[in-house]
């Protein structure tokens, strides 16, 4: 699918100002008749400071223009689609990581200023570069043919030291650590999985937001992964910390 | 009489904690009797620790009550697991109900625990978002990194969300380690191998000098019992002066015109250097009082 | 992992200590968790071991422990990542002596 028509499957063709510049995603849309912003990551970016600086940017400027215009903070519809963080001396001397948090308290910020905050992940989307604003949002949805992962199966069979072979074997059944947005699902982080067909992305996407606006407040992922099963111990140990 | 000194990088998180609180003032929040230990690395057969790698619980500090959580950095690299990760947002979350003067977090973890990877990848996110909703409720979130692991992948921005980070020079702070970034881009990128190259790179005194670290202390428990004293003395900031608008806009900023100023920079000797450190080769050198009473003369220098 | 206990005649302290934790899992360490049990004529340790195939070898460490300390009424249990048998008897003596000096 080439890269407009993404959009124009979300927001309708001619209906929406969403540019791609590089691996930077921005623009307006109409989401059932209100205006929404469109931020974002695109072509598995390897996200590093610059591109990281441009989010924040990017949804500082959409929480500006809406509390100096005294408007209806618009929703924000983050696109994630990232390899994850890119891998450089020069970004760890800078503090990706500051970036990184930064970007993640901006996001925050909006979400406490009243606009609804909505990720769909497009293509991949890794590690740091999906902590960083993918995975602090009210709602996260996987467009099809998404994928999400901590790193690559060989990768962690390097680091761990747990042959392949085995690692495969036990993704089969476990959503622990088999990449998936499916598993991501089961455990909680992922809130939807669109169904691989063309039609009806818009009315999806209307619903997903009116789904964050009745939301109840507060990082449920923890009692929806033990719901669902793929995570049943996170909610269990967080309440009984909670009430020691 | 001569004070023994505790070297907070050698301490385990139990021995950090109970030389950073009052005597006898800890409770642990689900202690290991309770053996809340990982099924995913019981199921890879894969030793467990009673408490998954990370002590939390209540304590005071020069009277003041706080939580607190310390990662036990020689258990799994103090990697965040399913268990591990909820004890801490745990932690978080009961701060908005306590009130405690202050959470601190002492990190000790390279990021999430692979073993159990989109667990701790979802249970960072979770610390995440508990972090910014306890300050969001008017609690400070402290940060202490000196550990042998640092604070790095997701523990490195959960460091990066708190109200203040305290570092020693031992101490490490970053989101990718040195050998992962030697592994995919060469040596010649990073050489992980070159100690000073590393601690130059991600080291606390690279950090307090870019004010990545809001204090730089000696790799004493005492002096970060001391730092921690002094976070805790100062007023709590109102939760606009980390929220608002205009903070994070200045804060966008400083990070825009950081990278611009220092463009060319691969290296700590470039930042001590930009700072207006006199002689950036003597810094790593430097002890923690010299280095703050350079950086001190430096930053005044700035201001007039 | 290998998983056993082993239940060892013991002398009863005669005073209450408290539970207490030792050490840490990393490579060629252990933890020690000590806690009270129910028989004051008897000390029961739960081992979980990465080192395959030394059952003897704790055994004897463990016979010689509650040889040397009134280890009666205690329960123990023990995550170990390949510690040496000289590291085992100096984490239960801390172990040990860590849940003595709490007693009431």
């Amino acid at each position: 699918m080439s890269d407009v028509a993404v959009f124009d499957r979300l927001f309708g063709a001619g209906g929406h100002t969403v540019e791609i510049s590089g691996h930077l995603v921005r623009g307006g849309a109409q989401v059932a008749g209100r205006p929404v912003a469109v931020i974002g990551t695109w072509n598995a970016a390897a996200v590093d400071g610059d591109l990281a600086l441009a989010v924040s940017a990017a949804v500082l400027q959409v929480v500006a223009e809406d509390a100096k215009a005294g408007a209806t903070p618009r929703p924000i519809v983050f696109i994630a689609d990232t390899q994850g963080q890119e891998l450089s001396r020069r970004e760890e001397l800078l503090g990706l990581n500051g970036c990184f948090a930064h970007v993640a308290r901006c996001v925050d910020l909006a979400r406490r200023r009243g606009h609804p905050t909505l990720t769909l992940i497009h293509g991949e989307a890794v590690s740091g570069g999906f902590l960083a604003f993918g995975l602090v949002a009210d709602r996260v949805c996987a467009l099809p043919g998404a994928q999400v992962r901590v790193m690559d199966l060989r990768a962690m069979s390097r680091v761990t030291k747990i042959p392949l072979e085995r690692l495969q074997g036990l993704a089969k059944d476990s959503p622990v650590f088999a990449p998936g947005a499916d598993n991501y699902w089961r455990m909680g982080a992922v809130d939807e999985l669109w169904p691989d067909t063309d039609e009806g992305w818009d009315e999806r996407l209307a619903a997903a937001l009116a789904a964050v606006a009745s939301a109840p407040e507060g990082d449920r992922r923890a009692a929806i992964g033990a719901e669902r099963g793929g995570r049943t111990l996170a909610e269990a140990v967080a309440a009984a910390v909670r009430d020691a | 009489m001569k004070i023994k000194r505790v070297s907070y990088f050698e301490a385990n998180a139990r021995a950090r904690i109970a030389a950073l609180v009052d005597e006898g003032s800890f409770a642990e929040f689900c202690p290991p009797e309770l053996r809340h230990t990982s099924p995913h690395l019981a199921r890879l057969d894969a030793p467990v620790a009673f408490d998954d790698g990370v002590v939390v619980g209540r304590a005071t500090v020069a009277g003041q009550p706080v939580l607190l959580a310390a990662q036990e950095g020689k258990f799994n690299g103090g990697a965040v697991g399913e268990v591990h990760g909820a004890k801490i947002r745990g932690l978080l979350e009961r701060a908005v109900q306590d009130k405690p003067a202050a959470v601190l977090l002492l990190v000790d973890s390279g990021g999430v625990r692979l073993h159990e990877a989109n667990a701790g990848l979802i249970a960072i996110s979770e610390i995440m978002r508990a972090v910014l909703a306890a300050q969001a409720a008017g609690i400070p979130v402290l940060a202490l990194v000196g550990g042998s692991c640092g604070a790095f992948g997701g523990m490195g921005i959960v460091t990066r969300l708190c109200d203040e980070v305290l570092m020693s020079e031992e101490g490490r702070l970053g989101l990718s380690g040195p050998e992962v970034i030697e592994t995919v881009k060469g040596v010649g990128e990073f050489d992980s191998r070159d100690r000073s190259l590393v601690w130059r790179v991600t080291g606390g005194k690279l950090r307090r000098a870019l004010g990545e670290a809001t204090a730089l202390v000696d790799d004493d428990v005492a002096s970060f019992r001391a730092g921690v004293e002094a976070c805790l003395a100062r007023p709590a900031p109102g939760r606009d002066a980390i929220d608002d608008l205009d903070v994070l806009l200045a804060a966008q900023d400083k990070l825009q015109r950081r990278r611009a100023t220092l463009a060319d920079a691969r290296d700590g000797l470039d930042v001590w250097r930009s700072t207006g450190f006199p002689d950036p080769q003597a810094v790593p050198m430097l002890t923690a009082e010299s280095f703050n009473q350079q950086l001190a003369v430096v930053q005044a220098e700035v201001r007039s | 992992m290998e998983r056993f206990e082993i239940k060892l005649p013991a002398v009863a302290a005669g005073v209450a200590g408290r539970t207490a934790l030792c050490g840490v899992v990393s490579s060629g360490n252990l933890e020690v968790l000590v806690e009270l049990g129910d028989d004051p004529a008897s000390c029961t340790v739960e081992v979980n071991t990465s080192a395959h195939g030394f059952r003897d070898i704790w055994e004897a460490v463990l016979t010689d422990f509650a040889a040397r300390h009134p280890a009666g009424g205690l329960r123990i249990a023990i995550n170990d990542a390949g510690a040496t048998p000289a590291v085992v008897s100096l984490r239960l003596d801390q172990a040990f002596e860590t849940c003595r000096s709490k007693e009431q």
